[in-house]
């Protein structure tokens, strides 16, 4: 082995009380591909973001060609040589492909170098494009570039900046299979020209066609890694796993209907190609797992008429409803608990009373008239009853926990007793014990005859709590699990895009 | 709820700088200053509450200077030249506004343009409309033309009180009731804190906007009548010029802020005193007065300086008491 290009030593991170990495040591060599794996929230991008200086380590060293090195921010490790290829690209669409490359460092000319050197731009960038054999040019405007296009335009600009070593996000995401094979040729040329790469992906045949190591993240810590010739899908999926879970299963106490909500060829705008068919029976929950971005939070925000669906229909018990609006949605007994609860859950500013009558207006007014005692009734007893941590309802939102948000949310919608309850990531950013609370309020719900659709990426609480698992991937119900099938490893190979019999066929 | 701390400060200004204006010189006090300053007060006090209703939403509604104009000539050729009865007439105007207020609102909520750039629009075109319908000339009413019930009603006065601000505390307590003790006033604070969270939340946010903007109207037609009738002639080329500029003060005197969600309608009321009161003392103490749009940006910058100044000493106050 040569010697390490970047070497990491019991790097950890912790954001407060919450570990997302420990301890972790690793190296990476020159002129080598390295897979980085792991399940959603098992560290990849907090370690991404302190090789590409965003965060600083809680502890643990960085040693880059043998001498330790601290990055104060993301000037610092690119002038390091490291290179990020974000999942979402940052190109500047309204420039042209040179001024993107270029972007701080334009060449200028003219008094005072007050202007930008056209000229000398597209001699500079021309032979860089070459390298990669992209087929545009540097004074192509980047509106017009697809997005595979868009990813060589950020590759070049690493190389422009001599970059050593460059991380790839999930690079695969969003491209079609013969795009994917060019970008792995150009892995493949970068590291026969010294170039170290990390590949992140969830697309473990690329992984096994590319990489000559592959590291495994698991729970924020340094699960294995695997040399060359022991790369298989198996394998990976095996290091992936392999955790022992708590089981947090209450089973349903109540009745289980043969009908609910059903979901038919339902097309979201993220997915158009691609029909969701799915039925949550009454009395049970029904967990939605995936990958991030499988387009799970747009099939809950599709049905409950938030963005419009572009074909399919939302039947209840059977009956047609309509879902062209939320208000339309709640009429027929919908509710959404959505993912980001800052952004559209809550008024934070507002008093906890504010918002859990947000949603409840006309329970609490008489012709148009609020009634303000009828609400503090209602808000006094919810908050009891939700248990909500808080001087009083009248304390603003933003002073809560997330927990206690979480809460709010719950005494907003659960007391109108929504016939389909929709939860987006209900427990993301929610410490432990509000997330017991959260489970037993969910399992209450679905008991007393709701059908109960649990979107969660948190492994444990998807095999934890649902009656039954719908797993999604790349915009469709790749399968369904029954309980005596649940484990980490069916839902990842169903996450991932494999059925669940077919083991070990790449 | 009731008397909000910031709208007891602007009382607590607006009774200091009166004070000291009525030290200096006590004609301030007298009967027809206080009377002549009520009616003003009234006049540019009504369309900035239908403002305020906007800036609630996070919009702003720039064409109330222009509409003044255009419902002014209109309603000057409705009265004098068609002859047309006045209670029609009085019928008509706000109608006009309404409508006026309800595209705006269609324009921002269905196409999703921006409020700033649809009423900036509206300013223009209004303005060009009034100057046209009236080819640039003053519209006024003839000599002799009189309108005893109409003129009664909009510049008359009952018990020494100008009606146009009996008209702003009748409609400013209507508006007060709207906003604070409906559910209709309810989504317009949660759309302007968090417009997605109100759509989460199953409030059609779209007619609640247009709705805003449609009584926007309404209420700077009505103030479109008062100023037609209190001026009789109207020179459509600068009749109502900066109002809109007048009514967005008043909010952010009033503790409005831009960004949507925050005010009250006792704040903005005091503050279109406020307003009215420092054009007075310019008057009255004999500042030269083409300081008059001076002394009313210093006035707000400084309101606006310490009303921030204040909040940021509160956080960092409470946030040395927690950790206490």
């Amino acid at each position: 082995m040569t010697k390490a290009l970047l070497a990491l030593e019991g790097v950890s991170k912790r954001y407060g009380p919450v570990v997302a990495l420990e301890d972790i040591s690793l190296a990476i060599c020159a002129g080598e591909v390295v897979g980085l794996v792991g399940e959603n929230g098992a560290g990849k991008s907090t370690l991404m973001k302190i090789l590409g200086g965003v965060a600083a380590p809680t502890s643990g060293s960085i040693m880059m060609d043998g001498t330790e090195i601290r990055f104060a921010n993301a000037r610092q490790s690119m002038s390091a040589g490291i290179a990020i290829v974000h999942q979402e690209l940052n190109s500047f669409s309204n420039l042209d492909v040179a001024a993107n490359i270029l972007i701080g460092r334009e060449p200028r000319r003219g008094p005072f170098h007050l202007f930008v050197d056209q000229q000398q731009s597209r001699v500079l960038v021309k032979p860089m494009l070459a390298r990669l054999r992209a087929d545009f040019e540097p004074e192509t405007p980047v509106a017009q570039l697809s997005i595979a296009q868009r990813q060589l335009v950020e590759i070049a600009r690493a190389l422009s900046l001599d970059a050593r070593l460059v991380i790839m996000d999930e690079p695969t995401s969003s491209l079609t299979l013969n795009e994917s094979n060019r970008l792995l040729q150009i892995v493949r040329e970068l590291r026969d020209s010294g170039v170290s790469v990390i590949f992140i992906t969830h697309r473990l045949n690329e992984i096994v066609e590319i990489a000559d190591r592959v590291i495994v993240l698991r729970d924020g810590r340094f699960a294995g890694e695997l040399a060359r010739a022991e790369i298989t899908p198996a394998s990976i999926i095996k290091l992936m796993i392999g955790r022992t879970l708590q089981t947090l299963y209450a089973p349903p106490s109540g009745q289980t209907y043969d009908t609910g909500l059903t979901v038919s060829g339902v097309r979201t705008k993220c997915y158009p190609h691609q029909e969701v068919n799915l039925t949550v029976r009454r009395g049970e929950i029904l967990g939605l797992a995936g990958l991030i971005g499988a387009g799970r939070s747009e099939l809950a925000r599709a049905i409950f008429g938030i963005d419009p669906m572009i074909a399919g229909e939302v039947r209840f018990n059977g009956q047609t409803i309509d879902v062209d609006s939320p208000g339309k949605a709640m009429v027929s007994g919908m509710a959404l608990i959505p993912e980001d609860r800052k952004q559209s859950g809550l008024l934070l500013g507002e008093s906890i009373a504010e918002n859990i009558a947000l949603a409840n207006w006309s329970n609490f007014s008489s012709r148009g008239f609020v009634n303000t005692s009828s609400l503090h009734e209602h808000v006094l007893h919810q908050f009891t009853n939700f248990a909500i941590h808080a001087k009083g309802p009248e304390s603003p939102a933003n002073a809560l926990s997330g927990g206690n948000q979480q809460k709010v949310m719950l005494a907003k919608w659960l007391p109108r007793q929504p016939k389909v309850l929709i939860c987006d990531e209900p427990t993301r950013g929610v410490d432990v014990g509000a997330r017991h609370q959260i489970y037993a309020r969910l399992r209450k719900a679905s008991d007393e005859g709701a059908a109960v659709l649990l979107i969660s990426s948190d492994m444990e609480e998807v095999l934890g709590v649902s009656d039954r698992i719908a797993v999604m991937h790349e915009g469709r119900i790749n399968g369904f699990l029954e309980r005596k099938d649940f484990s980490e490893h069916n839902v990842l190979q169903l996450a991932i895009g494999r059925g669940t019999q077919r083991e070990d066929v790449p | 709820m009731i008397v909000h701390k910031k709208d007891l400060g602007l009382l607590v200004l607006i009774l200091l700088v009166g004070g000291i204006v009525a030290l200096i010189n006590p004609l301030f006090i007298s009967p027809i200053n206080l009377a002549n300053t009520a009616n003003l007060i009234g006049l540019f006090g009504i369309f900035a509450i239908g403002q305020a209703i906007v800036i609630i939403t996070g919009g702003i509604d720039l064409s109330v200077g222009s509409v003044i104009a255009l419902l002014g000539v209109l309603l000057v050729h409705m009265l004098a030249s068609l002859g047309l009865p006045w209670p029609l007439v009085m019928l008509i105007v706000p109608v006009l506004g309404i409508m006026i207020g309800f595209v705006n609102g269609l324009l921002i909520v269905k196409l999703k343009l921006q409020p700033f750039i649809v009423t900036l629009c509206g300013l223009l075109i209004y303005r060009g409309a009034a100057r046209f319908f009236t080819a640039d000339a003053t519209a006024g009413f003839g000599f002799g033309q009189s309108f005893p019930a109409v003129e009664w009603i909009t510049v008359g006065r009952s018990f020494g009180v100008p009606h146009s601000f009996m008209a702003l505390l009748i409609l400013g307590a209507l508006m007060w009731l709207l906003l604070h003790r409906t559910v209709f006033g309810r989504y317009l604070y949660a759309i302007g804190k968090n417009e997605e969270a109100a759509r989460y939340s199953g409030i059609s946010t779209g007619n609640v906007i247009i709705a805003a903007y449609a009584i926007c109207g309404f209420l700077t037609a009505i103030s479109a009548i008062f100023f037609a009738m209190y001026t009789r002639s109207i020179s459509p080329s600068s009749h109502g010029n900066f109002y809109e500029l007048y009514a967005i003060a008043a909010a952010v005197l009033g503790g409005f802020s831009l960004r949507g969600g925050e005010g009250s309608m006792i704040g903005v009321i005091l503050g279109a005193v406020l307003l009215q009161v420092l054009q007075n003392l310019v008057n009255l103490l004999g500042i030269p007065s083409s300081l008059n749009f001076a002394v009313m940006g210093a006035v707000i910058l400084f309101g606006v300086l310490v009303d921030s100044q204040l909040s940021k000493l509160k956080t960092i106050f409470g946030l040395t008491r927690q950790a206490n």
